[in-house]
């Protein structure tokens, strides 16, 4: 597996095992309920000529992008705020335990009768949702930096933006990719019943019309679509990121 | 110009402990003269390091005072940390430039004669631990220090390269005064390189003795006079041999 031909070579073997074995089932079961992957391509190859995928994929992904940035930004900036200041974190300790433990959909729910079916209302309850995971990264890699560096900026009189940018940032920066991914993770998944339960476009709207119309092909086809998606902002973005940010590891 | 008064009551570690439990450091009163070079000497566990912290201002919790007299501004003050404490996600030189209160052409001649130039793109982890030595010390001659606190800074480095950054020290410490304090347990450098030496007992941390360097400056090259003084401060004061 050394070799760099057979190592992508090897990836693409074991991607055709998985829809040869999906054909071979769609095979022994009816249509309808799990068609073969070959078709699910053509409804795919169907849905993005006539647009229709990139408009309610593009709508996701707004809302994605600034609900991720709004919770990112909330949740680094009190994450930091618990890591550094003892006795907010031991007030705030279970604030922070009530929100991990709300289900996502109770939020949204609440989020939708408070606010009426609108599109804050939606954001809102995404951020909800993803901001206790973050302060809880984030806290723990405040709590973990390195007292021996923070006094070498107190004592060479840093001050607090160069040593926020040049010594603690540095440090959080695992720890906001650690962040960075579950986050996207997670709200993919609770965007999309967001959708689902109050918006009139996007992934989740048109997955609960086709499960509607019983329509298993498109379903599948934009899960296909959505994988793709973010396994793209994996290897485009988040990948080089880390390699630039890690290019002084040993 | 800058005098420093050291005039520690108590420190105790683990502030959430009783207070009747032994200080670390108890009734220490210390004058640094401006332009003075002075050194540490004491057993390795008895408070130098919590000291130059006090000294520095990144240790606030003790009983005492410490005077930085001087007309309006803060002393800026170099450290030469025991550990290199550079920042390993910035270049060599960025290390440098960050904290800095000097001119490029200065940085530049530090490194050059440290035998650094080459690796200024470096990144501190691919470097030995005598290159991050060398590299903290450059950083604290950099902020062109009123103050300069170095902890055991030589240790690690290679006894040629010793000799050079003690030479350096003494050539900038000449060019352009300051104070230095300097701890180390190696009576030789120390008898080397300071003004005066101030011994340290441990456990609580006292001072013990204070003994001028009555050597010149340049007959201190010549390692016998320095074996002589040295000999002749341990039948004097039979005390220091159990600190070293």
């Amino acid at each position: 597996m050394e070799n760099k031909v057979w190592k992508p070579l090897f990836a693409v073997f074991s991607l055709l095992v998985f829809f040869a074995l999906w054909e071979g089932i769609s095979l022994l079961v009816d249509r309808p309920i799990l068609p073969s992957p070959l078709y699910v391509f053509q409804v795919l190859w169907r849905a993005m000529l006539s647009g229709e995928l990139f408009f309610h994929m593009g709508v996701t992904l707004l809302r994605l992008f600034v609900s991720f940035f709004i919770a990112m930004f909330i949740g680094c900036a009190i994450g930091i705020l618990l890591g550094r200041y003892r006795r907010l974190d031991f007030f705030f300790d279970n604030w922070l335990i009530i929100f991990l433990n709300i289900p996502a959909l109770v939020t949204i729910i609440l989020c939708y009768v408070w606010f009426g079916l609108v599109e804050s209302a939606a954001i809102l309850a995404v951020v909800i949702n993803k901001v206790p995971n973050v302060i809880i990264t984030i806290r723990e890699g405040t709590r973990a930096l390195d007292r021996d560096l923070l006094e070498m900026a107190q004592c060479y009189r840093f001050g607090k933006v160069k040593t926020f940018k040049h010594v603690i940032w540095p440090q959080l920066h695992p720890f906001v990719m650690a962040a960075v991914r579950s986050g996207l993770a997670l709200i993919w998944k609770i965007i999309l019943v967001v959708e689902l339960l109050g918006r009139s476009n996007g992934m989740g709207y048109q997955l609960n019309l086709f499960f509607q119309l019983f329509d298993v092909a498109s379903i599948l086809a934009y899960s296909i679509a959505f994988i793709t998606v973010i396994q793209l902002l994996e290897w485009l973005i988040l990948k080089p990121l880390d390699k630039k940010a890690l290019r002084w590891r040993r | 110009m800058t005098a420093v008064q050291i005039s520690i009551h108590s420190k105790h570690f683990a502030k959430n402990q009783p207070t009747d439990q032994q200080p670390v450091i108890a009734n220490l009163d210390l004058t640094l003269e401006s332009g003075e070079f002075v050194c540490l000497v004491g057993p390795s566990g008895c408070g130098k390091t919590t000291l130059l912290n006090i000294v520095a201002g990144l240790d606030e919790a003790f009983q005492g005072k410490i005077t930085l007299a001087q007309a309006h501004t803060r002393p800026t003050i170099g450290y030469v940390f025991q550990n290199p404490r550079l920042l390993p996600w910035r270049s060599v030189r960025e290390n440098i430039d960050l904290a800095a209160r000097t001119t490029p052409e200065i940085i530049d001649a530090l490194l050059l004669t440290m035998n650094l130039s080459g690796i200024q793109n470096a990144y501190p982890e691919h470097l030995s631990l005598g290159m991050q030595r060398r590299i903290a010390i450059i950083r604290a001659f950099a902020v062109d220090p009123d103050i300069l606190l170095l902890d055991e800074p030589f240790v690690s480095l290679d006894a040629p390269t010793a000799r050079q950054v003690r030479q350096l020290l003494l050539q900038l410490w000449q060019e352009r005064p300051h104070i230095v304090l300097f701890v180390t347990h190696d009576l030789r450098e120390a008898i080397t390189l300071a003004d005066r030496l101030v011994f340290l007992s441990s456990s609580p941390m006292q001072l013990l003795k204070e003994i001028p360097v009555t050597i010149a400056r340049n007959e201190r090259q010549d390692e016998t006079r320095v074996e002589a003084f040295r000999q002749q401060l341990f039948s004097s004061f039979p005390e220091i041999a159990s600190l070293l």
